[in-house]
């Protein structure tokens, strides 16, 4: 039994990309158990990262994704440090590495980091013992939250091979979307991209070779076991790329006329936080079909299953 | 009593009886009011736990609740291992306040798992008591734990591996010693 047990390959979490389907599989199964831990009775928390140092190191606002690590952290039993970017020593002018290099004086174990550089973490898991979790960087990946997605799908479909899902919105601004569409597609997902056409870079299909591009959404509805709904992002740019926003909603906003379009047992999937009134509206986000909440829920077990699988170094790991 | 290492201390036919008897004996020992679930540890545990449930089921008339324990993550040696284990979820869809826990395991030996399984079941509430039944049970204990109830209670070397097979994992039941 031992002799054949999988371990999880990977030292540190950088993005969906370097991940195997099998290691896809492995967390969406690990987040299984600890959805258990959850959703309990008594007690919601497990020893399983007692004596680890976890740091939280966010460079970039984000109170719902740090909530959610920082609950999964605590349901594990680790020891936690909020490292604020806000008050450190950056706004004197150090540097990335000099920040990582004063953190790795203290060992921590594993290092959750939000940065709005691509390839931050990359970058830092080059000087650093500890394993580094990315809670998204730029608009490169966000892979906890393709991993909550696939999740929150497996669970409502009991599959992703073969799964229409349809990723409507502001592509080109969005980490979600290059997580989602390395897992989806790894996973057998058939995705279309839905958006203007400024917004929906083309080069993407050069990428990910299996999904469609499409600029109509009334006529991709139809088709999809799952909507994914993005935020439009105007505080970061949205709107230098499309005529305004009655526009972007008469377009693509889910509301009840297009939901009528759908299948009826369509999931609608959105990463937060909504715009309501804009890409999605409230009586489809709060709806029978709506998986929003969900999510959210989901988090936390599947970042407990990339803490936990993260926490127990192996020989011969790669990046 | 002392075993030599050897194939076969218990055939399928011996197993089947003894997890008869283990349920017999189960019943002798709980009192009228008790109600008794079971708690398999993963993995052998479980279909253990699920077949004597069904031979108690046959004795008292009554559906004896059953679930599982997954000890992985109270492990006293869990954060020295190298690459964490996979977790399955524990599944106990039933109250264990005021209720008899038998916990159900293959082999009882360091007793290190038996200790993190109580860890790990109390944490889903305060039973009446804990009684503890395994199919073999060997020497070699490092912690102050013992078993209420055991098909086979075997004297072996240090050195030496006591397996339980069991049909719905191994393909077939039996308990072997050997030399590893």
């Amino acid at each position: 039994m031992t002799a054949e047990r999988y371990v999880f390959p990977h030292k540190h979490l950088l993005g969906i990309q370097p991940l195997s389907p099998r290691d896809i599989t492995a967390l969406l199964d690990q987040a299984l158990a600890f959805e258990e831990v959850c959703e309990r009775p008594a007690i919601k928390i497990v020893p399983a990262l007692r004596k680890k140092l976890v740091v939280n190191l966010f460079f970039e606002n984000s109170t719902r994704t740090r909530n959610s690590f920082e609950i999964a952290e605590k349901r594990l039993s680790a020891e936690i440090i909020n490292f604020d970017a806000d008050t450190s020593s950056l706004n004197k002018g150090e540097t990335l590495i000099d920040t990582a290099m004063n953190l790795q004086a203290m060992h921590p174990d594993l290092i959750v980091m939000r940065h709005s550089a691509p390839g931050a973490h990359t970058l830092l898991s080059r000087h650093m013992q500890a394993s580094i979790v990315n809670a998204g960087d730029g608009a490169h990946e966000h892979p906890t939250q393709a991993l909550l997605d696939a999740y929150t799908l497996r669970k409502r479909f009991g599959r992703l091979e073969g799964l229409n899902v349809a990723i409507v919105g502001d592509i080109r601004n969005s980490r979600v979307v290059r997580s989602n569409l390395w897992l989806l597609t790894r996973m057998g997902a058939k995705v279309t991209l839905v958006g203007p056409p400024t917004l929906v870079p083309q080069d993407f299909k050069a990428t990910w070779p299996s999904i469609d591009i499409c600029h109509d959404f009334d006529a991709v509805i139809p088709s999809q076991d799952a909507i994914m709904m993005l935020r439009a992002q105007f505080e970061r740019g949205t709107g230098a790329y499309i005529p305004g926003q009655g526009e972007y909603s008469r377009f693509f906003q889910l509301n009840p006329a297009r939901m009528r379009q759908a299948k009826p047992d369509v999931a609608v999937l959105h990463p937060g936080p909504i715009n309501r009134g804009l890409e999605i509206t409230s009586d489809v986000a709060d709806g029978p079909n709506s998986l929003i909440l969900d999510q959210v829920t989901n988090g936390v077990p599947v970042r407990m299953a990339v803490l936990y699988l993260l926490s127990n170094p192996h020989g011969e790991q790669v990046p | 009593m002392p075993v030599a290492p050897g194939p076969c201390p218990m055939d399928p036919g011996q197993m089947e009886a003894t997890l008869r008897r283990l349920a017999t004996d189960l019943v002798d020992r709980v009192k009228p009011d008790e109600e008794i679930v079971l708690l398999g540890i993963r993995s052998r545990g479980l279909p253990l736990a699920e077949r004597l449930a069904t031979f108690l089921r046959a004795n008292t008339g009554a559906p004896i609740p059953v679930g599982t324990l997954d000890i992985t993550l109270y492990r006293d040696d869990l954060t020295e291992m190298v690459g964490s284990p996979i977790v399955r979820p524990t599944e106990i869809p039933f109250t264990l306040k005021d209720r008899t826990v038998v916990l159900v395991d293959d082999v009882l030996y360091t007793g290190r798992t038996v200790r993190a399984a109580l860890d790990a079941l109390l944490d889903h509430g305060r039973p009446r008591r804990v009684m503890l039944l395994v199919m073999a049970d060997r020497s070699g204990r490092e912690l102050p734990i013992q078993a209420d109830l055991a098909g086979l209670r075997v004297e072996v070397p240090p050195g030496h591996r006591v397996s339980v097979r069991i049909k719905e994992i191994d393909g077939e039941d039996g308990i072997t010693v050997e030399a590893c």
